[in-house]
C-alpha cells in the first residue's frame, strides 16, 4: 500500500529550499518516464524456452495425482508412438485457470489444456490460440455436437475434445433399496420423494456452495428443463432479460425445493456435501460425475444416478449439462508442427484409452474410445449424453467468465442465502450484466 | 549548493526517489489511468470516462456491503482490540506471576500469517465439523458460524483480533518499560489512584506508541484479505474491498479497468486516514 510515501512527501509550503525541490521534481518525472514502460514491458514474461522439432512443450492443468497421472500415461503413449518428447508443465488446476491470460500473452507451451465452449471461444477470438481446422479435417469419430464445441465464433475449429463428464442426480443404490425408493421422471415425482426422505430422517438433497459454482449446475438444470436449451444458452450469452417472467420462474421452481435442501448450503464445500450423501446421511446431491471422488473404489458400485427430473414436458429431458475438457494450440507456439501432431495424436481413441484406465471418472469423447473397460457409470454417461440433443457446458463456461465469478456467485449465494428477496437479486443481476456485456 | 552538494543529493535521492517512483508512484498512477478505461488484458485499452465509478456506487451489489464490511473491522480492531491489547499489556507490566507464560501464549498467534488463522478458523467455526458447536453442544442445531452472512464478519473479526491483540499487546508492552518510574510515583504522592495515574501520566507519555498501534491498526484493518479469502472467497457476507479488486482483476474476469477503480476507491480511503494523521501530527509539532 501506498500511504508511507504519501506520508514523507512534503507539503509544498514547509519545503524551503527550491533547489532541492525542483531536483526532486526533475529526479521524479524522469524516473516516471523510464519506468513505467519499463514495468508495463516486463508483465510480458520471462525468456524464451528452447523447442527443437523433437520437443513438444504441453501446458498441463491436470494437478490432482491420479489425473496427473492419467495425463502423463496418455502423453508416454504418444512419446512411444512418435518417437518424440513431450515437456510436461503440470500447474495447480485453480492456478491455471486464474492465471491463463496471462500465461498465454507470456510464453505459454506449444499445447495446453483447456475448456471447450465460451471459455474456448473467448481466446480464440483475443488471438491467443492457433487454428487447427486443417487437422479437424482429417479427424473422426467425434459428433457433430463435439464439433460445434470446438468451434470459435469465425467458425474455424480451436480444441480437441477430451473427455466429458455429466452433471445428474447422484443416490446410493443401498440406501434406495432398503427403502424402496424410485427414480423419479418428473419434478412432482421429484419433490414427492424429497418429502418421503424427509419424514424417513434423510437430508433430501445435499448441497454445498462455500465455492460458489456447484449451485450453478442446479439452476442451469432448472432452466434448460423449464425454459429449454435455446433459451439458456441465450440467457449465458446477455441476450435475455433476467428480469423477465422466465429468470423468474426459475427461482421460484427451485425455491419450491429448498426446504427438501441440506441447510446452510453457503458454509459448505462440495465435499463435505458429498461426504453426507457416502454417510447415507443424505438421499440426493446434485453435482457432475467428479462425485465419485469422495466414494472408497470398493463403494463406487453404490453409487448411481438419474437425469435431472422434466419440468415442462415441451423439453423433456433434451438437455445435458456435460462440460468437456480438451486442449488448445497456443498463437505463440514455438513448435507448431509438433503441436499439431500431438493434437492429432490427443485426438484420437489410444490417448483416452491411456488416459481413462488410469483415471475412470470421465468418458471419453472419441466414438472409437474403448468402453469395454467402463464401470457402470461411465456407460450410463455415454447413454445420457449420446441421446441428448444439447450438451451444455456448465454456467461458468457458456456464458463470460467475469459475469459468472463476480455475478452470478454472489447473487446465487445470496439467494440460497435468503430466497425471498428474488426480485432484488435479479434486477441486480440485470443492472450489472448490462455493464458487463456493454464492455465488448 | 556546491556541486558536490548536487551529485551528492542526486546519487542519494535519486535511487530512493527511483524506486518510490518505480514500485509504488508509477502503478498507482496507472491504477488511476487504468480506472476510466474498460480493459480485459488483452484488448486495446478502450477509455470510458466515469462508467467504472458510476457501475460501482450505483449497480455493483458487492461494493457497499464491501465498505462497510472494511469500517466495521476498522472500528472493531480500534475500539476492541487494541484496547484489550492495552488491558492485557497493562496487567501483564504489573510483574505477576507467570507473566512471561502469559506473554509468550499471547503473543504466538502474532507469528502465524493471517492465511494460517483463517485455515484455523474453519477448524474451530466450521458448521457440520467444527469444534465450536460441539464444545457448545449444538450437534442438532448447529450455528452456521461461517455460512451465515450476518454472522461470519464478526467471527473472522474476532478470530483476526485474536492475532491483533497480541500484537498490540508487545507493542504497549516494551513502551511501558519505557515509562519513568518516578512520574508514577510522584503522581501516586501527590494522591492519583492507579486509573488517574493511567489515563493522566502514563498513557500520554506512550503517545509514541499511540502512533504506531494508530498506523497499524488502520493499515490492518484496510489491507484485511487473506484470511477471508481462506474461508469463503471473500463472499457471502465476507466481502471486503481488497477482495473485490483481486476478483475482478485477477482471475479469468480481467475486469482491469473494473478492478482499478475499485483499488483507487480504497486507496482514497487510505489517503483520507493518513492525511487526517498527518496534518495532526504536523500540528503538534509546530506548537
Amino acid at each position: 500500500m501506498a500511504q508511507y510515501p504519501a506520508g514523507q512527501s512534503p507539503a509544498p509550503s514547509t519545503v524551503g529550499h527550491p533547489s532541492r525541490r525542483a531536483v526532486l521534481r526533475g529526479s521524479t518525472l524522469a524516473a516516471g518516464a523510464v519506468t513505467l514502460p519499463g514495468l508495463l514491458a516486463a508483465c510480458g514474461g520471462g525468456a524464451g524456452g528452447d523447442a527443437g522439432d523433437k520437443t513438444v512443450s504441453f501446458g498441463s492443468n491436470h494437478s490432482d495425482p491420479v489425473d496427473k497421472a492419467a495425463m502423463e500415461a496418455s502423453l508416454k503413449a504418444y512419446e512411444a508412438k512418435s518417437g518424440k518428447t513431450v515437456k510436461i508443465n503440470t500447474v495447480s488446476h485453480n492456478d491455471f485457470q486464474t492465471n491463463i491470460s496471462r500465461y498465454l500473452q507470456g510464453n505459454p507451451d506449444d499445447v495446453f489444456s483447456w475448456f471447450a465452449g465460451n471459455r474456448m471461444q473467448f481466446f480464440a477470438k483475443k488471438g491467443l490460440a492457433a487454428d487447427i481446422s486443417d487437422i479437424w479435417q482429417g479427424f473422426d469419430g467425434f459428433t457433430p455436437a463435439l464439433k460445434a464445441a470446438s468451434t470459435g465464433e469465425d467458425n474455424k475449429q480451436y480444441f480437441v475434445p477430451f473427455y466429458y463428464y455429466p452433471w445428474a442426480v447422484f443416490y446410493r443404490k443401498s440406501v434406495w433399496q432398503q427403502r424402496g425408493y424410485q427414480a423419479p421422471k418428473t419434478w412432482d415425482e421429484y419433490r414427492a420423494l424429497a418429502a418421503r426422505m424427509k419424514s424417513d430422517g434423510l437430508i433430501p438433497i445435499s448441497l454445498g456452495d462455500k465455492d460458489g459454482w456447484p449451485a450453478m449446475g442446479t439452476f442451469d438444470y432448472i432452466d434448460m428443463r423449464l425454459n429449454g436449451y435455446d433459451f439458456h444458452i441465450s440467457l449465458m450469452a446477455g441476450k435475455e432479460d433476467w428480469t423477465g417472467p422466465k429468470v423468474k420462474g426459475v427461482f421460484d421452481t427451485w425455491k419450491s425445493i429448498l426446504a427438501y435442501t441440506q441447510e446452510a448450503p453457503n458454509g459448505r464445500t462440495w465435499q463435505e456435501a458429498a461426504n453426507t450423501l457416502v454417510n447415507k446421511q443424505a438421499g440426493m446431491h446434485t453435482l457432475g460425475m467428479f462425485v465419485g471422488q469422495q466414494f472408497k473404489p470398493e463403494e463406487l458400485d453404490d453409487l448411481d444416478y438419474f437425469p435431472y427430473p422434466v419440468i415442462d414436458p415441451a423439453n423433456g429431458q433434451d438437455a445435458v449439462e456435460a462440460p468437456i475438457d480438451g486442449f488448445m494450440v497456443s498463437k505463440k507456439a514455438k513448435n507448431l508442427a509438433g503441436a499439431k501432431d500431438l493434437m492429432k495424436f490427443l485426438a484420437g481413441p489410444q490417448a483416452e484409452d491411456a488416459f481413462l484406465k488410469v483415471f475412470p471418472s470421465n468418458v471419453a469423447c472419441h466414438a472409437k474410445a474403448d468402453t469395454a473397460s467402463y464401470n457402470a457409470l461411465q456407460k450410463k454417461a455415454v447413454e445420457l449424453v449420446s441421446g441428448a440433443k444439447h450438451i451444455s457446458q456448465f454456467m461458468d463456461r457458456d456464458t463470460r467468465p467475469d459475469f459468472a465469478q463476480t455475478v452470478m456467485i454472489p447473487a446465487i449465494q445470496q439467494f440460497l442465502g435468503n430466497p425471498n428477496d428474488v426480485d432484488n437479486i435479479l434486477r441486480s443481476i440485470e443492472a450489472q450484466k448490462k455493464t458487463i456485456f456493454a464492455a465488448e | 549548493m556546491t556541486s558536490r552538494d548536487v551529485i551528492t543529493l542526486s546519487v542519494l535521492l535519486g535511487v530512493a526517489v527511483f524506486l518510490d517512483v518505480a514500485l509504488i508512484w508509477g502503478p498507482t498512477l496507472a491504477s488511476v489511468l487504468l480506472s476510466f478505461t474498460s480493459w480485459d488484458g488483452l484488448s486495446p485499452i478502450k477509455p470510458i470516462g466515469t462508467r467504472n465509478y458510476h457501475a460501482i456506487f450505483e449497480t455493483y451489489p458487492l461494493f457497499w456491503p464491501a465498505a462497510r464490511h472494511n469500517l466495521l473491522w476498522l472500528a472493531f480492531l480500534g475500539l476492541v482490540a487494541t484496547p484489550l491489547g492495552l488491558l492485557l499489556a497493562v496487567l501483564l507490566d504489573k510483574q505477576i506471576r507467570f507473566t512471561r507464560f502469559y506473554q509468550s501464549a499471547l503473543f504466538l498467534p502474532v507469528v502465524l500469517s493471517l492465511a494460517i488463522v483463517g485455515f484455523i478458523s474453519q477448524l474451530v467455526f466450521s458448521r457440520d465439523y467444527g469444534a465450536l458447536n460441539s464444545v457448545l453442544g449444538r450437534g442438532a442445531h448447529p450455528v452456521d458460524w461461517l455460512g451465515d452472512p450476518h454472522l461470519n464478519i464478526w467471527v473472522m473479526m474476532v478470530a483476526a483480533s485474536w492475532r491483533h491483540v497480541g500484537y498490540v499487546m508487545i507493542l504497549y508492552l516494551a513502551g511501558l518499560k519505557a515509562v519513568d518510574q518516578s512520574l508514577k510515583e510522584s503522581a501516586a504522592i501527590d494522591g492519583a489512584n492507579e486509573v488517574q495515574t493511567f489515563f493522566r501520566v502514563t498513557f500520554p507519555t506512550l503517545r509514541p506508541v499511540n502512533i504506531i498501534v494508530l498506523v497499524i491498526t488502520v493499515i490492518e484493518a484496510l489491507r484485511a484479505f487473506d484470511i477471508v479469502y481462506v474461508v469463503n472467497s471473500g463472499r457471502n457476507g465476507l466481502e471486503l474491498l481488497s477482495v473485490l479488486v483481486f476478483d475482478n482483476i485477477v482471475g479469468e474476469a480481467s475486469r482491469i479497468g473494473f478492478g482499478s477503480a475499485l483499488a483507487v476507491i480504497l486507496f482514497v480511503i487510505c489517503l483520507g486516514f493518513i492525511v487526517v494523521y498527518l496534518s495532526r501530527i504536523l500540528r503538534q509539532e509546530d506548537q
